[in-house]
């Protein structure tokens, strides 16, 4: 194996397109170490990439965030002005592991791991998330939502590397929120978990949701008729009775010892309810 | 493998070490430094035994590789008593018996003092939630807060 700290993202892009064995991009190694250790996987190459100027960054743009891809989950917690603006957002990446963990995890690793039930994704993916992606042909930027392919998969071509995440405006009158369901209070895998993004009318009904799943499915699945179950309401029992229904429809899950079938679709519907009253109360929303 | 040339600061002391590409700052520390208070006790992340910090982050060091050591500041254990003199999170843990076998000890010691640095008056909750990723199998952790409390109490006097 060879270690590679680059210095830019071109170099990194190089060096990944030019290496004919099998790669790994280091950002916190959370996932990449543990699976180095267990023989797993057995890269020729890694690149490091903290070393890439602005690439541990969080600047303001556009009205919105762009948070570098090595940004750790403890530095987005540490960023208040992203965290009023998102804590949907910030309370998906702030749920990955213990404070040790935090302190190395990025938001773009637990992407590109591509579990079905990485934390930081389906917020990122209710919050219409832009990946900026650099690669051996130059610069693209590509939505978060079409970034996983499966478990362990994704759509980036080989030599490309996310340098940073995009997360838009936000009018007033809009928040989100993340909810999971795990066995333990800390430490562990997500069986079901949903991710919320309303924006409201300035009479308090909902102009706007996006509803995004994990764990239910080999990627997340964003329930677009879930979100459109709520427009227009004021998160009455029925709105979300039907928005719940609406997610169990888009459940393809697993089954195993974490959770069965029923129990995962179920879930997902009730962590979304639960998500959609938190979003709903942030945006300012009252019932 | 080829080995990588890295040069560091543990404990405020430069050090220089060789280590294989995929050799882990934890194993650096233990094995070529000979700095064994950090221990491994999953190498998976899991248990906090080998935690440090890296440029001021608490970090596992089972999960950072030696390279990345190159030009950051570490702190381990080794660097926590000042001399001969212990220091008070050390002390209540020894007057607090908030150890048995001692294994997690020297990862919460750590790991308690980059909290105690952050809010200096944690609540029992923010404590435990904190330390969630130190495990110990002796001590039933409440010794532990109890230990840590009384060392921030006295810190924040002091
Ligand atoms: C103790 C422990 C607890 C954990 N708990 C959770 C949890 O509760 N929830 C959860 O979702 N996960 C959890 N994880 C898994 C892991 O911490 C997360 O998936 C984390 O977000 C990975 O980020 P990283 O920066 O460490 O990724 P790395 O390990 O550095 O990389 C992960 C993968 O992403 C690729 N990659 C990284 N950066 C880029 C980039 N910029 N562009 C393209 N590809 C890239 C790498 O090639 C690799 O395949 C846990 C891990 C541990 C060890
Ligand atoms: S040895 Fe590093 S967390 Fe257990
Ligand atoms: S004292 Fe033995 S594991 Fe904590």
């Amino acid at each position: 194996m060879r270690y590679l700290a680059a210095k830019t993202a071109a170099e990194a892009a190089g060096a990944l397109a030019a290496e004919k064995g099998l790669t790994r991009i280091l950002a916190g190694g959370t996932d990449v170490l543990v699976q180095l250790r267990s023989g797993m996987v057995e890269p020729d190459l890694i690149v490091d990439i903290k070393k890439i100027p602005g690439i541990r960054g969080i600047v303001a743009e556009s009205g919105g965030f762009r948070i570098g891809a090595a940004v750790s989950g403890a530095e987005i917690g540490e960023h208040a002005a992203l965290c009023a603006a998102w804590p949907g957002v910030a309370e998906g990446v702030q749920l990955i592991g213990s404070t040790q963990v935090q302190g190395r995890c990025t938001m773009v690793g637990n992407l590109c791991n591509a579990s079905p039930a990485g934390d930081a994704v389906p917020s990122l993916v209710a919050a219409n998330a832009v990946a900026r992606i650099a690669g051996p042909d130059g610069e693209r930027d590509c939505p978060v939502a079409d970034i996983p392919a499966g478990p362990g998969k994704t759509t980036l071509k080989k030599g490309e590397i996310i340098t940073s995440i995009f997360l838009p405006a936000r009018p007033d009158r809009a928040s989100d929120a993340y909810l999971r369901f795990i066995p333990r209070t800390e430490m562990d895998i997500a069986v079901a978990s949903a991710g919320v993004s309303l924006e409201l009318n300035a009479d308090g009904t909902v102009k706007a949701a996006r509803i995004v799943l994990g764990a239910v499915a080999p990627t997340v699945v964003v329930a677009d008729d879930a979100g459109k179950a709520l427009v227009g309401t004021n998160l009455d029992d029925g709105a979300l009775a039907a928005m719940a229904k609406a997610c169990e429809a888009v459940c393809n899950p697993i089954d195993d010892k974490r959770g069965t079938i029923e129990y995962r679709t179920k879930m997902a519907g009730t962590l979304a309810k639960r998500a959609a009253l938190i979003a709903y109360a942030r945006a300012g929303g009252s019932k | 493998m080829t080995k990588l040339h890295v040069s560091t600061t543990i404990n405020g002391d430069p050090f220089e070490f060789l280590c294989a590409p995929d050799e882990t700052l934890l194993d650096v520390l233990r094995n070529r430094l000979g700095l064994t208070g950090a221990k491994e006790g999953c190498g998976t992340g899991d248990c906090g035994a080998c935690s440090v910090t890296v440029n001021g982050r608490l970090v596992c060091s089972c999960l950072v590789l030696g390279a990345e050591a190159e030009g950051a500041e570490v702190t381990t254990i080794e660097g926590m008593a000042d001399g001969d003199e212990l220091h008070p999170l050390q002390r209540h843990f020894i007057d607090g018996a908030a150890l048995q076998c001692g294994v997690c000890t020297p990862g919460i010691l750590v790991a308690a003092k980059a909290l105690l640095e952050k809010n200096p008056d944690p609540s029992d909750e923010e404590l435990r939630y904190w330390l969630a990723g130190n495990l110990c199998r002796c001590t039933g952790y409440d010794k532990i807060i109890r230990a840590v409390q009384a060392a921030a109490a006295e810190m924040r006097g002091a």
